[in-house]
């Protein structure tokens, strides 16, 4: 016991020092949490995709629609329970910032929430929904973002569609189940955007950016999606379908290059912070050199000098690192504030946590190694002559 | 009276474990600090050259980029007649009616697919981008089924070596050439006879339409004749300054995230400086005193010991850059969320970033040598020499 007493006592000499070092070290396991919570969030949506759902695309490519009519063929397979089409409309809502973006999606409005069983909807709102042409459902992020309130009107335009402002009213506001949901969507109706279609372009109308199709066993995905691309091969528009998982992952893997880089910079940012410890370490040890040679002079064998050094360096890291962690949790949630709808889902996950306490143990475990080396071996005679 | 530079540089020089770790902390700062610059700008220089001042481009009206839009056979026939435009030696108008369409290709070493453009155009077409020319090969011959591909292509995806075919839109492809687009976006796609892309692809419409004005200032004039016309509900744009918008959200998006990571490592790295120049304060408070009873002034004392700290930021920051340039030698592919295809761009380190990255490092070096060369300035000539 009076051993870690000693210790503690230790950092606390150079007091200015060790607070800044643990400052440095809060900075970095902070730095570190986030950056590797903005990972997580890239992978939002493929973490909320579920087994049970498949879509169905352009075999070309996600630009390229599909005829409208493919649904029924779709819901005709075996092992098929539901399909609803789903339509990036790319609604603009005031202007085109991070800032008011949100995804927009023109949906079968009657089957899709059953679909999605993660977005917790009001019965008498999906029913008001479902009745109103011109009506849409909005997440409750955005709700909260823009204080869209039930009965308001979304004055959107489209670069896609075209078409000048389209107003929706918000019939109802879904809630997320969990923190994995991801509540950035506005919906609305398949049918009244076809209609606009047929009005205006009548060579768009008619058809669907992807199916999403709802199968009763997750387990059977695979044969499923090759039994519904084998259905439109050699047809003018032939489909790939993949599970929703699948599908999201390639929206990251377009992105890889961003996420590889503030990976690395994440661990760069650690490599910083134990430039730090180990120079703070090389220094208490190379001014306590006469001390450590007066302890062995006292009769102490070396590993115990080592073990006074290495512990420091150890539980410097510990205390900045568990500052750290515990600062993490109000920064996320101010960050995600901050970049308002940029990041649908951002929390911070176990892992993170567990990938903090990991690299602050290694930066004090290898900042603590080659100054506890040279304390064990400084010789006594040139340990008491040395003035530090 | 100052006090000598050999001095100063001496002191650096005797702690060479503790200069290494500061420099090099701060070294890796600068480094990330310099790569985020050197990518913003490798990204516009990208996206700049690719479009030329002499060239105007015509695109659906509202639509942002080219895929999204449409533009009619008969509109891009009275683009022809339009008399801001300039005329070939022959006295054929310097018009490129164009098709842009996505598809997906694995990239190398992994079999995840990306979307990649594939831009169908005229012979004409090429003679309006005088940045781009063949490097292996040949150019694809009107009226067949023929390809070539861009550098960046050729380079990071599978498949596409001269000879080898590509299949898409129901169709076979051969390669039979690689270009080089002189570090322009067109490096990043694949090119091929507008014709034959419009019938594989069974496209009516045109995406864009490119122009070369007769001089630059017929800009204003061509969009004046364009909005006058109600046949041409069209968008007129110069090249450049279109490009420059399609990288908008990435480039503002690769800022943002670079400057957060570089502010919160800076804080870091200034720890780590602040530390180290505290204790070399304190290992040399007798020197201190020393120095000041053979007459040096406090300021003097105050300057040595902040050149001291800015002399190893300096250090640091160099050697950041120095790792930095090498970054010269790669390239990065990532899906512009604008275009919604895949992007290659490299670093560019130019003079701008060499000297905006010293002064970072430099300002790094003060701010944190200010507060401990205070301290040593403030000592007092007894106490000092007492200390020991």
């Amino acid at each position: 016991m009076y051993y870690l007493k000693l210790i503690f006592k230790n950092i606390f000499r150079h007091r200015l020092r060790s607070i800044l070092t643990i400052v440095g070290l809060v900075v970095a396991i902070l730095a570190f949490g986030l950056l590797q919570t903005v990972v997580n969030a890239w992978y939002a949506g493929a973490d909320m995709a579920s087994a049970n759902r498949l879509v169905t695309r352009n075999a070309t490519s996600l630009v390229f629609s599909l005829p409208a009519y493919y649904r029924e063929r779709i819901k005709a397979i075996d092992g098929v329970t539901a399909v609803a089409i789903s339509n990036w409309f790319g609604g603009v809502y005031k202007d085109q910032t991070f800032k008011n973006f949100f995804a927009t999606f023109a949906v079968d409005h009657d089957v899709f929430f059953d679909l999605y069983p993660e977005f917790r909807v009001k019965p008498d709102e999906l029913l008001a929904f479902k009745k109103d042409q011109r009506g849409c459902m909005v997440g409750r992020l955005i709700a909260d973002q823009h204080g869209f309130k039930v009965g308001d009107v979304i004055p959107l335009t489209s670069p896609i569609y075209g078409g000048g402002t389209w107003e929706l009213t918000v019939r109802g506001i879904y809630e997320p189940k969990d923190e994995t949901t991801v509540t950035r969507q506005l919906y609305f109706h398949w049918d009244y955007m076809n209609e606009q279609m047929k009005k205006r372009f009548p060579k768009r109308a008619e058809s669907a950016g992807v199916f999403i199709v709802q199968i009763a066993d997750g387990s059977r995905a695979a044969e499923i999606s090759q039994a519904i691309d084998r259905e439109f091969r050699n047809s003018l528009a032939e489909t790939l379908t993949e599970t929703e998982k699948a599908f999201s992952l390639g929206f990251v893997a377009q992105t890889e290059a961003i996420v590889t880089a503030v990976k690395i910079v994440s661990f760069v940012v650690i490599v910083i912070i134990f430039a730090v410890v180990a120079n703070t370490m090389a220094m208490t040890a190379r001014e306590r050199l006469a001390e450590y040679a007066t302890l062995k002079a006292l009769g102490f064998p070396p590993i115990f000098v080592a073990m006074l050094i290495f512990g420091e360096s150890v539980l410097i890291s510990a205390l900045g690192g568990a500052l750290g962690i515990l600062l993490t949790f109000p920064v996320a949630a101010g960050f995600k504030l901050a970049m308002g709808t940029m990041f649908p889902v951002f929390y911070v996950t176990g892992q993170t946590v567990a990938m903090q306490v990991a690299a602050s143990v290694a930066v004090g475990v290898l900042a603590g190694i080659l100054p506890s080396i040279r304390a064990a071996n400084v010789r006594i005679v040139d340990g008491l002559r040395y003035a530090g | 009276m100052k006090i000598p530079f050999s001095y100063i540089f001496r002191n650096l020089w005797t702690r060479k474990l503790t200069t290494l770790l500061t420099a090099g902390g701060m070294a890796l700062v600068v480094f990330v600090f310099a790569a985020v610059l050197m990518l913003d700008a490798g990204l516009k220089r990208t996206l700049v050259s690719t479009g030329s001042l002499d060239n105007a481009i015509l695109l659906r009206q509202s639509s942002q980029t080219e895929i999204q839009s449409s533009v009619y056979r008969d509109q891009a026939s009275l683009l022809e007649t339009m008399r801001e435009v300039a005329h070939g030696n022959d006295g054929t108008p310097l018009v490129s009616k164009e098709t842009l369409v996505l598809t997906q290709i694995p990239k190398r070493g992994s079999d995840k697919p990306q979307n990649i453009v594939v831009r169908g155009l005229p012979a004409l077409g090429i003679q309006l981008r005088p940045q781009v020319h063949i490097v292996d090969g040949r150019w694809f011959r009107t009226g067949t089924s023929e390809i070539v591909v861009g550098r960046s292509i050729a380079d990071g995806f599978e498949g596409v070596g001269i000879g080898e075919r590509l299949r898409f839109a129901a169709r076979e492809w051969t390669v039979v050439g690689t270009f080089d687009g002189g570090k322009s976006g067109f490096d990043s796609e694949i090119w091929g006879d507008v014709e034959q892309m419009m019938q594989a692809f069974r496209r009516t419409a045109y995406s864009s339409v490119i122009v070369r004005l007769r001089d630059r200032q017929a800009l204003g004039a061509l969009e004046g004749d364009v909005n006058a016309d109600q046949r041409l509900i069209l968008d007129v744009k110069r090249e450049p300054e279109f490009y420059a918008e399609q990288s908008k959200t990435l480039s503002t998006f690769i800022s943002i995230l670079g400057l957060t990571l570089s502010i919160i490592f800076s804080i870091g790295a200034m720890i780590g400086a602040m530390i180290t120049m505290y204790a070399a304060v304190a290992n040399r408070t007798t020197e201190i005193g020393t120095l000041r009873a053979l007459g040096f002034r406090r300021s003097s004392i105050l300057s040595a010991f902040l050149l001291e700290s800015v002399l190893l930021a300096i250090v640091g920051g160099i050697a950041g850059l120095t790792l930095a340039s090498f970054l010269q030698a790669f390239t990065i592919t990532t899906m512009n969320w604008q275009s919604f295809s895949q992007l290659a761009f490299g670093f560019d380190l130019t003079a701008r970033i060499v000297t905006v990255t010293l002064v970072f490092s430099i300002v790094m070096g003060l701010v944190g040598g200010f507060l401990p060369s205070v301290r040593a300035a403030r000592l007092e000539i007894v106490d000092s020499l007492r200390a020991a």
